[in-house]
């Protein structure tokens, strides 16, 4: 049984299909994230698994059963929301306790339920303060713990680390995923953002306009994407466009636009003559000759220093090629001729996107 | 020196700001104060003391009227908020950005026109020989016109009609500051709708709720017109009892008194409205 | 002193002293309809030099206005002869009239000299009369054809259908109508509080018989011509004017005498403009202007032939309502002593907050 499963849910405004035919199935305690670029609808899926937005077509069934008939206050579905909505009228504890005694739950098992969550994210006795009072990660700590006090059967995060400044978001991400550890409930994250969705996930669905492009642990999205817009979402790549000229096999010929044969492997149903887009990843290149079809020849354009993520960027023809360059060698010199090369399989080709 | 520049600039741009307030508010309400405390002993004649006061409270008429009028201007300040929630609610939360400002228009029209007319208009609607009266009349509704002037009812109507903007502009602002987010917190982590009004909406909107009851009972109390032209023969009202005193009576001591006691006595029951509803104006209208 | 410097100045003074000599200002304190804007007109016309400019009030706020600027403000004042002796003693706000520079052949002898008896503090004269009127009664005659005295304002044959002012002149009225003489006990402040005592009770008594109390003479007209009131405490140029609208409406002068009023002109203390109020007072007493006040007005110049002088359908109205013996019967406004007006104030309040 899944804590959370959406069949074929479309939701139209107008003549504007936001969300188109999706599906997902959430196996119970696990860590799930829709990573989307803003306005691929991916907060009005949520909005529709909250209650807040009704589907077109399709079904919302929360633990096997369906909640398209519930209001939003009757699903056991809470929600973190972008900029948290704590309540500033209320202290922490409160804030916490507003949704036990919406329940009406006694008073007497209030007090110690409130205690007992915000002992499990880390901030015991804060009843008394003020939301003001709180720092970035603590009020973000608050938000999941008055949810999570109400023990609902999945948790929806709406892009809650996006207000977050850069160091506190790296600690955030791995916190949230201690706290679910936890917690072992079920929860639902949108992001755009893919490097908290890949460290954070065990699933993630990438959606684009409207649709779901793939589902699928972190690592099979990054290592082997259906798509050229996963493929481009999902971490770095050098994008080279071209015409397909000959398929042998899991080989492919690729006619660069900019000039130049290369080889690579097909992974959608391109055929020869189509319009391509060849996907190399910054770690899937190394420095120096190989062999014809598998390299490019160019000029060092610059050396970007960044410990173990240092790139050298290498100028071929009127393409910036990003280089992933973990050793930092030190013999390159901007200016000084460079040539990179690959292997042909972890070359991607997909038919081209449209611009 | 870009100090004493500085200090300079800061004097200079509160030196109207003081001069109004002492010129037209403190300066005369000194000599109000001043004149309350001067007794008639014969023309020209006076000496100091409590006599006006005393005799302000020996007098039930007084009393009696002053109680009235809080009374009836507390009974307006609630009707103000209950009718004017809702609308500043459409308005802030529910209106589409393009309509909300022919909303607030809408609201502002009534102050376009000087509070005589607007009494003038309740009057030409509301009179025995007036539209309403002859319209049911003509329909059949009722069998002879009558008369909805000159009763208490009438003259809440008007003032809640005259002072209800003042409501519902502060309730507007305070309520636009509010996340759209908080409301669906609140549906979320399980309130009912009444729930989220009394919880949520309600206590964030405390500011603006406070300040413009207090707005509201102010003018009410302070009106004039309204309650007397629309109030006809049961009409008392403790401003007409201080214009007596002042223009016709010519006792501008007892005047003074008189309008001693209704600062005083309305700043008690606002103050009394804060202590029972377990606010206070700096966690409320000074909040920022 | 630099000599530009000095030019200006000279230049600035002089523009002082012409500014003030080529306009004068008359500031009249006055009744509503007490100016009329022909009479005004042809006033500048003849007098290029003066500028009028009038603020209406009633007797009440004239000698408020006055006292609060120590009868300063204004050039010309017109209170009612009973309201003068009290007032100037108490707030000397008004300055004695130079009659030599009155055409007192223009007015009524026995009006001059009853102003002159009212108005005379220590052998100096201050104020002559301009026009004068009564306060009675008017009714409907179609629908109240008996009604005849100040009690007929009480009586429940007329319930819900009269209306009064809440002023002195009710209370006055009604004495009379009870039988008392108010004039005749001014002088004995504890016999007139005890009259005073007995009105209120009949007049709180007749608030149940009442419609409301009117405010104003457009108030009163609406009540009269709408039918709603038949019969209502009036001044009689008020009920002048309705007469020509509908003839049905008369001023009854109660049987107990019409209460006659004078008003005058009186010179603030704090005039600056003594020679311009001589030459209005003049200009107004002229046959052919008091042609045009009167027909404003609705009241009669205090001139031998002022009824003559009144226009065609307000003389017709006055010979409906007066006889002779109407007119011989006139009850004028004694002077009123100080004090008396807080005693009848105390009195109107407890009738208007009585239920």
């Amino acid at each position: 049984m899944y804590d959370l499963s959406c069949a074929d849910v479309t939701k139209s405004f107008g003549n504007f299909t936001a969300v188109r035919n999706v599906s997902l199935d959430i196996p119970s305690g696990s860590f799930f994230s829709i990573l989307g670029p803003s306005g691929c609808g991916k907060t009005t899926l949520m909005r529709m698994i909250a209650g807040f937005e009704t589907p077109t077509s399709g079904d919302i069934r929360i633990k096997g059963d369906s909640v398209l008939t519930l209001p939003p206050n009757k699903r056991n579905v809470k929600m973190v929301f972008q900029h948290l909505a704590l309540f500033p009228m209320m202290t922490v504890g409160e804030n916490i306790a507003y949704g036990l005694r919406c329940r009406g739950e006694s008073k007497s098992d209030i007090g110690p339920k409130v205690a007992r969550v915000l002992d499990r994210v880390g901030l015991p006795g804060s009843e008394d303060k003020q939301i003001d009072q709180l720092s970035g990660g603590q009020k973000q700590r608050i938000a999941i713990a008055r949810c999570m006090v109400l023990e609902p059967d999945v948790l929806l995060l709406d892009e809650p680390l996006g207000a977050l400044d850069l160091k506190l978001r790296e600690h955030m991400k791995i916190e949230l995923k201690q706290l679910q550890h936890q917690f072992e409930t079920t929860f639902l994250y949108i992001t755009h953002d893919q490097s908290e969705a890949l460290v954070m996930s065990d699933n993630v669905a990438v959606m684009n306009a409207g649709r779901f492009e793939q589902i699928g642990s972190p690592k099979a999205l990054y290592d082997d994407p259906s798509s050229g817009f996963v493929a481009g979402f999902v971490g770095d790549s050098n994008v080279l466009s071209g015409t397909l000229t000959e398929v042998r096999g899991d080989e492919a010929q690729v006619m660069l636009d900019g000039g130049g044969l290369i080889l690579g492997r097909v992974c959608d149903a391109s055929k020869a003559g189509d319009k391509v887009e060849v996907f190399l990843r910054p770690e899937s290149l190394r420095l120096g000759a190989g062999a014809e079809g598998t390299m490019m020849a160019g000029k060092v354009e610059s050396l970007l220093f960044n410990g173990a993520s240092s790139r050298v960027l290498i100028r071929v023809d009127d393409q910036l090629i990003e280089v992933a360059d973990p050793e930092q060698s030190s013999s390159l010199v901007k200016g000084a001729d460079a040539q990179v090369r690959w292997s042909a399989d972890r070359a991607r080709i997909f038919a081209r996107r449209s611009a | 020196m870009s100090r004493d520049a500085s200090r300079l600039s800061l004097i200079l741009l509160f030196a109207p700001f003081v001069l109004w307030i002492g010129l037209l508010i403190i300066l005369p309400q000194v000599g109000i104060g001043y004149t309350s405390l001067r007794e008639k002993i014969s023309w020209n004649e006076y000496s100091f003391g409590l006599k006006n006061y005393v005799d302000f409270l020996g007098e039930p008429v007084y009393r009696n009227t002053l109680l009235r009028t809080a009374w009836m201007s507390i009974l307006v300040t609630a009707l103000a908020l209950v009718m004017g929630f809702p609308i500043a609610y459409y308005i802030a939360k529910i209106a589409r950005e393009r309509s909300r400002a022919a909303l607030f228009l809408m609201c502002l029209i009534p102050l376009w026109v000087s509070d005589l007319v607007r009494a003038y208009g309740w009057i030409v609607l509301l009179r025995e020989t007036g539209v309403i009266s002859t319209a049911l009349v003509k329909w059949g509704i009722i069998n002879q016109p009558i008369e909805m002037l000159y009763n208490d009812m009438t003259v809440i109507i008007g003032l809640v009609y005259t002072v209800i903007l003042f409501m519902i502009v502060p309730l507007v602002s305070t309520l636009q500051g509010m996340d759209d987010a908080l409301l669906e917190a609140g549906y979320n982590l399980g309130g009912s709708r009444l729930t989220v009004l009394r919880r949520i909406i309600i206590p964030y909107a405390m500011p603006g709720i406070v300040s413009g009851c207090i707005i509201t009972f102010m003018l009410t109390a302070g009106s004039y017109l309204t309650p007397i032209l629309l109030g006809g023969k049961n009409s008392s009202w403790f401003t007409e009892q201080i214009y007596n005193q002042f223009i016709t009576r010519y006792n501008w001591e007892s005047g003074s008194a008189f309008g001693v006691a209704l600062l005083v006595f309305t700043s008690f029951v606002v103050w009394a409205g804060l202590r029972l509803t377990g606010q206070s104006l700096a966690t409320t209208v000074a909040k920022d | 002193m630099k000599p530009s410097l000095r030019a200006l100045l000279a230049g600035t003074a002089m523009a002082l002293i012409a500014g003030t000599a080529s306009a004068e200002t008359l500031r009249l304190l006055t009744w509503g309809s007490y100016a009329p804007d022909e009479v005004v007109k042809l006033f500048e016309e003849e007098y290029p030099d003066i500028d009028v400019e009038v603020t209406f009030s009633n007797n009440e706020e004239m000698i408020a206005k006055l006292r609060a600027t120590g009868g300063t403000g204004f050039d010309l004042a017109q209170p009612s002869h009973d309201r003068i002796y009290a007032a100037q003693l108490e707030y000397n706000i008004y300055k004695p009239m130079d009659l030599s520079k009155i055409n007192m052949d223009a007015l009524t002898p026995n009006l001059v000299e009853g102003v002159k008896a009212n108005t005379t503090i220590d052998g100096e004269v201050y104020s002559v009369p301009h026009q004068w009127g009564t306060s009675g009664i008017m009714a409907n005659m179609k629908e109240a054809p008996d009604a005849k005295g100040w009690g007929d304002l009480c009586s429940e044959q007329y319930q819900g259908r009269t209306s009064m002012r809440l002023r002195r002149t009710i209370l006055l009225g009604t004495a009379f109508g009870m039988g008392m003489d108010p004039f005749a006990l001014y002088a004995d402040p504890a016999a007139y509080q005890d009259m005073l005592d007995k009105v209120t009770e009949k007049l709180i008594d007749c608030k149940s018989v009442i419609k409301t109390y009117w405010t104003g003479g457009d108030d009163l007209s609406a009540l009269m011509l709408s039918g709603e009131v038949v019969v209502s405490e009036t001044w009689d140029s008020t009920a002048f004017k309705l007469y020509g609208e509908n003839p049905d409406i008369v001023f009854v002068p109660p049987e107990t005498g019409a209460l006659a009023w004078i008003d005058t002109f009186t010179i603030p203390r704090g005039g600056e403009a003594d020679d311009a109020a001589y030459k209005w007072i003049n200009f107004v007493l002229r046959p052919e202007i008091t042609k045009m006040m009167s027909a404003s007005t609705g009241a009669i110049a205090a001139v031998p032939n002022g009824i003559d002088l009144m226009p065609e359908d307000k003389r017709a109205a006055i010979s409906a309502a007066f006889d002779q013996s109407d007119i011989d019967n006139l009850k004028f406004f004694a002077n009123i002593p100080p004090g008396i007006e807080d005693m009848e104030g105390l009195a109107l309040e407890r009738i208007k907050a009585a239920n």
